[in-house]
């Protein structure tokens, strides 16, 4: 039967709990409830208030006290009712979790999960992504995972990891993609991207729901003839350069594709890379193309204006493609 | 009558008084971490940052010291303790060498984060010493975590943690208190009211009489203490400890204090009343100590003077250890943002 991307966190976070008795989630409205999008449905019933823990409407405590248990040798899963709310505990996650290690050598643990991205018409706080705010600061891991498998593989290899992990899910990907997976136990490693989909003409270099327009471009592109690329990074810090160029190098042509916004979007910081280290091998400039730099409006029509989608990528695949 | 007997008798019945009265060795270890503070903090503020020997700023917790010395003579081993930036005592009762100290400030390899980190921001996961970090008050829910973790794992330790009173207007020390209240945590609360917050008055921090007023707000229990007392803090945190340990949840305790210096050693404090110096500069907590254990006939004026000059010796020993030590070579730059990749073929 197929699993869809929410039940495939669900089964790698229940998984590593069972595997682990170190391993604990907490959060708000997680337990009796089973979470905003249910994605710890059952686990009171299965685990105990002990390892489910139901908590005040605190981030930076959940954060906080997250850091604390790890330091203890827990592996804490905290969630973020949405993403957007992390800014509550921007404190505890930038300058507390990612500096230990550096600072004096404490081991941090733990991984924070939520769901981010918009398309679900959530407004201004519940549909952002807030990715980059966290690729920029050292210490810090970010994963973005887009299919099933890839969220089942990697939600485990983060909990397993031994520094803090910070785990964005779209929202939009949750019970909309269902694929079969290997039942019992796999991980994905953190840290490598993915060819999603091979091609020789383009590249587009994605992650989370935008693997799935730049999907829908490619299918309509192959019918014109031109055969894309699609990279999915999977994991945004540490990036992984490699698979990146590599394709770059093959396609010569590349597009780099995210729903966070321009400005200071990972985007950015792969096309300075780009120019740095793989320069003579493109025949175009490198394109962004991304959310522009405003809040995410709730309004349907203002939200569709804002979300990049398969025709803003075919735009600019076949301009790409004349240059 | 002391005074006349000889000496000989003199120790055999302070020996007898020592079985009789737990107070007497208790009283020494306090006046030696206190003094021992006091004067690694005067080296590093009034010498060694002079000198211009230390890289960064020099936060001390003069004035303070029985605050983190009282408290942190109840601790165990096996609790974990949060320091924050007046509590350098603590450091030393759980075991750090005042050579780390003075190797911490100077950025030198020897000091507790070799370099990474200055001042006051050390921590020693063996020695169960977490770092604090700048933004005061951020350490709360963490504690409140280490908390939940010794819940976690049923075991009978407790998380202190320890704080100023600027703190207490942050979000997270809020947040942290009520977490570990709504979940019953065993975590000691510690505040050292100084009365300022670098240059902030308290009656510019807070609206009410006292932090302690901030307990029932989270249905903890929360008392005053003078934290010029060191006797009072142990007591206190005693009473702390046994409800932490015993299931009861948080515990509250504010040391009504004095910060006898500025906020760092670059700030000479002159927007402190000048009358508020003096007054507190009677009540300073070592002298007071040394009062009692002197009334007491727990001590001698020789026993006195040869604990100062033990510190006196080990705090120079330590300084030249420090300078001794090399700064980080600059290829430790990169080392432990990440923990370093696992050979391939393991997980």
């Amino acid at each position: 039967m197929p699993t869809t991307f929410v039940e495939a966190i669900r089964q790698g976070i229940w998984e590593e709990m069972e595997r682990d008795p170190n391993v604990f989630v907490i959060g708000e409205d997680i337990g009796v409830y089973g979470g905003a999008f249910k994605l710890t449905a059952g686990m009171l019933d299965h685990f105990g208030e002990r390892r489910v823990i139901d908590t005040p409407l605190s981030e930076a405590a959940i954060v906080g006290a997250a850091i604390g248990a790890s330091l203890m040798g827990l592996r804490p899963v905290a969630e973020m009712q949405f993403s957007d709310f992390i800014a509550c505990a921007f404190d505890q996650v930038v300058n507390f979790a990612a500096k230990c290690r550096y600072r004096w050598g404490a081991p941090v643990p733990m991984v924070i999960r939520g769901p981010s991205g918009g398309g679900v018409h959530g407004g201004p706080f519940h549909s952002q992504n807030p990715e980059a705010w966290f690729v920029h600061t050292p210490g810090l891991k970010v994963v973005a995972p887009a299919t099933a498998y890839d969220a089942k593989g990697l939600i485990k290899s983060a909990i397993r990891d031994n520094d803090p992990v910070l785990f964005f899910e779209h929202k939009a990907l949750y019970r909309r993609i269902k694929e079969e997976i290997p039942a019992g136990d796999y991980t994905v490693p953190l840290g490598k991207a993915r060819v999603f989909r091979p091609g020789k003409d383009l590249s587009i270099v994605t992650y989370g729901a935008m693997v799935y327009v730049a999907l829908e471009a490619a299918e309509t592109l192959e019918k014109e003839g031109l055969s894309a690329e699609i990279i999915d990074l999977r994991t945004l810090l540490p990036l992984d350069e490699e698979t990146v160029l590599g394709s770059v190098q093959k396609t010569s042509r590349v597009i780099l594709l995210h729903e966070d916004t321009l400005t200071g979007g990972i985007g950015g910081e792969i096309a300075a890379r780009i120019a740095e280290r793989a320069f003579q091998y493109l025949d175009a400039p490198v394109v962004r193309i991304a959310a522009p730099d405003a809040p995410v409006p709730y309004s349907p029509p203002l939200e569709e204006a804002f979300l990049p989608n398969a025709a803003k990528v075919l735009e600019k695949a076949r301009w790409l493609c004349r240059c | 009558m002391a005074a006349v007997e000889p000496l000989g008798l003199a120790r055999a019945s302070r020996a007898v008084a020592e079985r009789a009265d737990p107070n007497v060795e208790l009283a020494r270890q306090f006046l030696y971490y206190m003094s021992l503070m006091r004067e690694v903090e005067d080296r590093l503020e009034r010498k060694l940052y002079r000198q211009g020997k230390i890289a960064g700023g020099v936060y001390s917790g003069r004035g303070q010291e029985a605050i983190c010395v009282g408290a942190g003579l109840v601790t165990e081993p096996d609790d974990m303790v949060f320091p924050s930036h007046r509590d350098l005592g603590l450091y030393f009762i759980r075991g750090v060498h005042p050579r780390q100290v003075f190797a911490q400030y100077m950025g030198r390899v020897g000091g507790l984060t070799r370099g990474k980190d200055g001042n006051m921001h050390m921590g020693d996961l063996r020695l169960k010493i977490v770092a604090i970090i700048s933004s005061i008050g951020a350490s709360v829910p963490v504690a409140a975590g280490a908390a939940l973790a010794i819940k976690y794992k049923g075991t009978r330790e407790a998380a202190f943690v320890f704080f100023g009173d600027g703190a207490t207007s942050r979000g997270d020390w809020h947040e942290g208190v009520n977490l570990a209240a709504v979940q019953r945590l065993p975590l000691v609360l510690i505040c050292n009211n100084n009365q300022y917050a670098y240059s902030t008055p308290l009656d510019k921090q807070m609206a009410c009489a006292n932090v302690a007023d901030r307990g029932p707000a989270y249905g903890i229990p929360a008392e005053i203490v003078d934290g010029n007392d060191v006797f009072a803090v142990y007591e206190a945190t005693r009473r702390a400890a046994e409800h932490a340990r015993a299931g009861l949840g948080p515990y509250l305790i504010e040391c009504k204090t004095f910060r006898m210096s500025g906020h760092s050693a670059h700030d000479p404090g002159d927007y402190v009343p000048k009358h508020l110096w003096e007054e507190w500069a009677h009540r300073d907590p070592i002298k007071r100590l040394k009062q009692r254990m002197m009334e007491n006939g727990w001590a001698g004026q020789a026993e006195l003077d040869q604990t100062q000059a033990r510190i006196l010796q080990e705090v120079d020993a330590a300084v030249k250890w420090a300078e001794n030590s090399p700064f980080p070579e600059a290829s430790a730059l990169l080392e432990n943002v990440y923990e370093p990749p696992a050979p391939a073929g393991e997980n």
